[in-house]
């Protein structure tokens, strides 16, 4: 007897999408096929069932940061969202630079029981790009992707040593990744906003293309020399796109993500001078965007992150050059990703699902719906549409409120429970 | 002016500035009276919250404000202790509830009109946000113009300095392209824009070069508590490229004009022999910008549709 | 509509509103017109040519615009002011101020503060071409065209400068 049965819907499955049932026991799924009996069954006609999706980049503020997130109300926006695990960017406070604070990290996830929480680790120690952070006790607490993301590490030499170090913990199964949010301090010094024709207009400091440009071209380099697994973090221009694709020609072992807001936001938002357009990196022009849609849709860009930043709406209700960076992003990347691009349903969880768990090295997540596979799912009706206004996150920092999207998470199913469902699915 | 606010110029229809503009000079007529005052703001309360330092725009809201027979509410951050450490929002919240009926703001964070606008219900004066807009400076600048030369069509006219960070230039060159002026801007590269994408102007290295087919020139300050003198290798090379000393002056036709918003670094952007000619509107913009800021509390105060 | 003045009952009534006021004060002298915008202007200027037609007096015109001196702002919005601009100083002169239609009289307050704020006027008079009574003010016109007793719910339209007369429209 199954604890659980998705009924009617289109299933995603290794071969493609088939008409069918999914019957989940346990922690598993146990059948997939038309025509299941159950008593307890969610009625999932015209929707789509697919892997649980897998956020590369979020922020979940603990320890340190609790009033604008924490790991509970993270994970449970991130169930909302659609998403069965989520990699949790180690600049909290303290960061996460050792193993204890990894440890404590994941154990707060597991503990919630709503999505698989992955520390990241810092790659050097406090964030403060002087010296290595303890890698190899991060390694052991199962840290496998390296970030000192809210900053770059601009030493070269310091980043050299980091990719060697890492790259000798790898194995052929079991690797680790060095990501890197691109931001030339020198270059971005002072800007709040894409410097561009919109803040010249407005005479806001602007941060130049160029800042994220000569760190990604400047990192390729070192992954030339080293062979570190690199993994470009929020990425925003036409030009980076074009580095990662040479890159990718070149056979390096390289790996980007998008975040949903940058597929579809320009830097026209900002003349509103709302802080919810107020992100790193900054929202560039409507080109930028179609070419990040368009390597989103061929591959280059391999998958979707949402950079979940939380912020407490004291701290954002503030003029936008005082107000920190970042928005939300778990529970409505999904939607904003179906309403911004024409990606057909495989592609779609190719890159919000498939790829980003190969990358974390998450082998639980991102596997198409078979019997046998580890029943993380999610139920994503693709027509509904819906108004942006209410949230589990504890923050409010979104630049989609009142936008209406299309395309909506129905349920979310987490090692075989139910974490998320809607009103619909409840009926 | 269709909305509660006045935050930009940018955008604003040519017949609403010129509707400002015509208002204003219903009240240069006021204030040209022996009793240069009205009652018809009587009983309102306009607030001034400048939190960058200036006195000469904020004494011209106020003046602007009692002609009208309003009161005023003076906000200055450091001069209370009731608002250290509190917040841009809970300042102008607890300033409605206090009765303010309008607000002047100015703010170095662009932007910060806006914002306030959000947060209450009454309507905003942006006096000076960042470096992107001082619209009532751009209005009493158009509006001295026409006075002298009845209307912008065809005028020629070029704006001088650091227009990169400068909000009076941006106003002054939506205020003055929109009425059908044709402004040059000049100035070295490192203080102009950097992307002037669509903005309907000339460039120039060389003040030289454009000087003596001018009807008006407009000169800025150098902004070094902006950090503008750190953009040109010394104040001296400036001063000899770009400065209105006595030389370029007398190139400059008989007929052209001068303006500076002030105040002036006699020395510096102008020579003391040019801010005291006759040619120089300084003087007559200051008392413009007290007739326009009447129109504009007027307009947002005294005219409430429905 | 109801048409109670024709164009020649207003032209009479300019004539006779002229020759009570030179009567009134002694030929015409140190007597300034004062026009309440909009339509009071053309009427204080057409009794201004009738004074200087049969008395040849040149009396000085003035207008005069009350936006700035209502009490009833917020109910109906201004949305042009016009000018105020007397020629001479009023200050020691009998001012005749003129309007159109006397109605509540706050107008007339209005333009006696305006009046008062260009200077000090010996004497202040008021010519109305109606006045339909509903006085809110104990205000009075010291020349009247036409006495037009009418209800709150009727509007009294006066046309002037062609087809010139004067409606009543019930509302």
């Amino acid at each position: 007897m199954a604890d659980l049965v998705l009924k009617g819907g289109t299933v995603f499955g290794p071969e493609g999408a088939v008409a069918a049932d999914v019957a989940v026991s346990g922690t598993q799924v146990r059948a997939v096929e038309p025509g299941i009996d159950a008593e307890n069954a969610i009625d999932v006609t015209g929707c789509w069932v697919g892997p649980g999706l897998v956020d590369l980049h979020s922020h979940l503020r603990q320890p340190g940061q609790e009033w604008k997130e924490d790991i509970a109300s993270g994970s449970s926006a991130a169930a909302a969202g659609g998403f069965t695990a989520l990699v949790a960017m180690p600049n909290t406070d303290p960061p996460i630079d050792s193993g204890h604070l990894a440890r404590y990290v994941a154990e707060r996830g597991f503990n919630g029981g709503l999505a698989e929480v992955m520390p990241a680790g810092c790659i050097t120690l406090g964030r403060r790009g002087e010296a290595l952070a303890h890698l190899d006790e991060l390694w052991e607490a199962g840290v496998r992707i390296f970030t000192d993301d809210g900053d770059t590490v601009s030493d070269a030499g310091l980043l050299r040593r980091a990719m060697e170090y890492l790259g000798s913990l790898t194995t052929d199964d079991d690797a680790v990744v060095v990501a890197q949010h691109a931001e030339d301090a020198g270059l971005a010094r002072g800007g709040h906003m894409h410097e561009g024709s919109v803040s010249s207009r407005l005479g806001m400091r602007g941060i130049p293309a160029l800042a994220e440009e000569v760190v990604v071209s400047r990192d390729l380099a070192l992954v030339q020399l080293t062979g570190c697994r690199y993994h470009c973090q929020h990425i925003s221009t036409a030009a980076t796109v074009e580095l990662i694709r040479n890159a990718k020609r070149a056979a390096l072992p390289v790996t980007a993500e998008v975040t949903p807001h940058h597929l579809t936001l320009d830097h026209g938002a900002v003349l509103s001078m709302d802080p919810r357009y107020k992100m790193y990196p900054p929202l560039r022009t409507a080109e930028d965007a179609a070419a990040l849609r368009e390597a989103l849709a061929d591959g280059t860009i391999d998958a979707v992150a949402t950079d979940h930043a939380p912020h407490a709406s004291h701290e954002t209700e503030v003029p936008f050059e005082e107000a920190p960076r970042g928005v939300i992003g778990l529970e409505t990347a999904a939607a904003v990703v179906l309403t911004a691009t024409d990606l057909d349903p495989v592609t779609f969880f190719e890159r919000m699902a498939v790829a980003p768990a190969r990358i974390a090295g998450l082998a639980e997540h991102g596997r198409w719906v078979e019997p046998g596979a580890p029943a993380n799912l999610v139920v994503f009706d693709p027509e509904s549409r819906w108004t942006v206004d209410r949230f589990k996150s504890k923050a409010r920092n979104s630049p989609f409120i009142g936008t209406e999207l299309r395309g909506r998470v129905l349920a979310t199913v987490f090692n075989g429970r139910v974490t998320f469902q809607t009103e619909r699915a409840l009926r | 002016m269709t909305t509660t606010h006045l935050l930009t110029l940018d955008g604003m229809e040519r017949s609403d500035i010129e509707d400002l503009l015509d208002l204003a000079d219903e009240f240069v007529e006021v204030l040209a009276r022996d009793i240069p005052k009205v009652p018809a703001l009587r009983g309102k309360i306009v607030a001034t919250l400048f939190f960058e330092p200036s006195t000469r725009t904020r004494l011209s809201f106020e003046a602007a404000a009692k002609a009208l027979s309003a009161d005023t509410m003076s906000f200055a951050p450091g001069t209370s202790a009731v608002t250290k450490g509190e917040s841009l929002k809970d300042t102008v919240q607890t300033l409605e509830a206090m009765g303010a009926d309008l607000m002047v703001v100015r703010h170095e964070a662009t932007g910060a009109a806006w914002r306030v606008a959000s947060w209450v219900g009454v309507p905003i004066v942006n006096g000076g946000d960042g470096a992107h807009q001082h619209p009532t400076q751009g209005l009493l600048d158009a509006l001295t113009l026409r006075h002298r030369f009845g209307k912008l069509d065809g005028l020629q006219m070029a704006v001088v300095g650091d227009i990169r960070h400068s909000r009076v230039a941006r106003s002054l060159i939506t205020a003055c392209t929109t009425l059908g002026a044709r402004v040059t801007l000049v100035g070295p590269p490192t203080l102009l824009p950097l992307d002037m994408t669509g903005w309907p102007v000339e460039i120039s290295g060389s003040l030289d070069e454009v000087i003596g087919d001018l009807d008006a020139i407009y000169m800025l300050r150098v902004q070094a508590e902006r950090g503008g003198s750190s953009m040109f290798p010394s104040l001296p090379e400036y001063v000899a490229r770009f400065g209105m000393d006595r030389a370029r002056f007398e190139r400059l036709r008989p007929d052209a004009v001068v303006l500076h918003p002030g105040p002036i670094n006699r020395g510096i952007e102008l020579s003391p022999e040019v801010a005291d000619d006759q040619r120089s509107l300084i003087l007559p913009q200051v008392a413009n910008g007290v007739a326009v800021r009447m129109a504009v509390l007027f307009r947002l105060l005294g005219d409430h549709s429905g | 509509m109801t048409r109670v003045m024709e164009e020649g009952d207003v032209r009479r009534a300019l004539r006779r509103i002229a020759h009570e006021i030179v009567e009134r004060n002694r030929g015409g002298e140190n007597v300034v017109l004062v026009g309440i915008h909009t339509l009071g202007v053309p009427l204080a200027e057409a009794i201004a040519a009738a004074i200087d037609e049969f008395e040849a007096v040149k009396v000085p015109v003035g207008e005069l615009d009350i936006g700035l001196y209502r009490d009833d702002l917020h109910r109906r919005p201004i949305h042009r002011l016009g000018r105020t601009m007397v020629p001479v100083d009023v200050t020691g002169q009998t001012v005749v101020l003129v309007d159109d239609v006397l109605h509540t009289g706050r107008t007339v307050r209005a333009a006696l503060d305006a009046l008062l704020d260009l200077g000090r006027p010996e004497r202040i008079e008021l010519a109305v071409l109606v006045d339909r009574g509903h006085r809110q003010l104990p205000l009075r016109a010291d020349y009247v065209g036409k006495n037009l007793p009418t209800s709150s719910d009727e509007r009294v339209v006066v046309r002037f400068g062609g087809d010139d007369g004067v409606w009543i429209e019930h509302l």
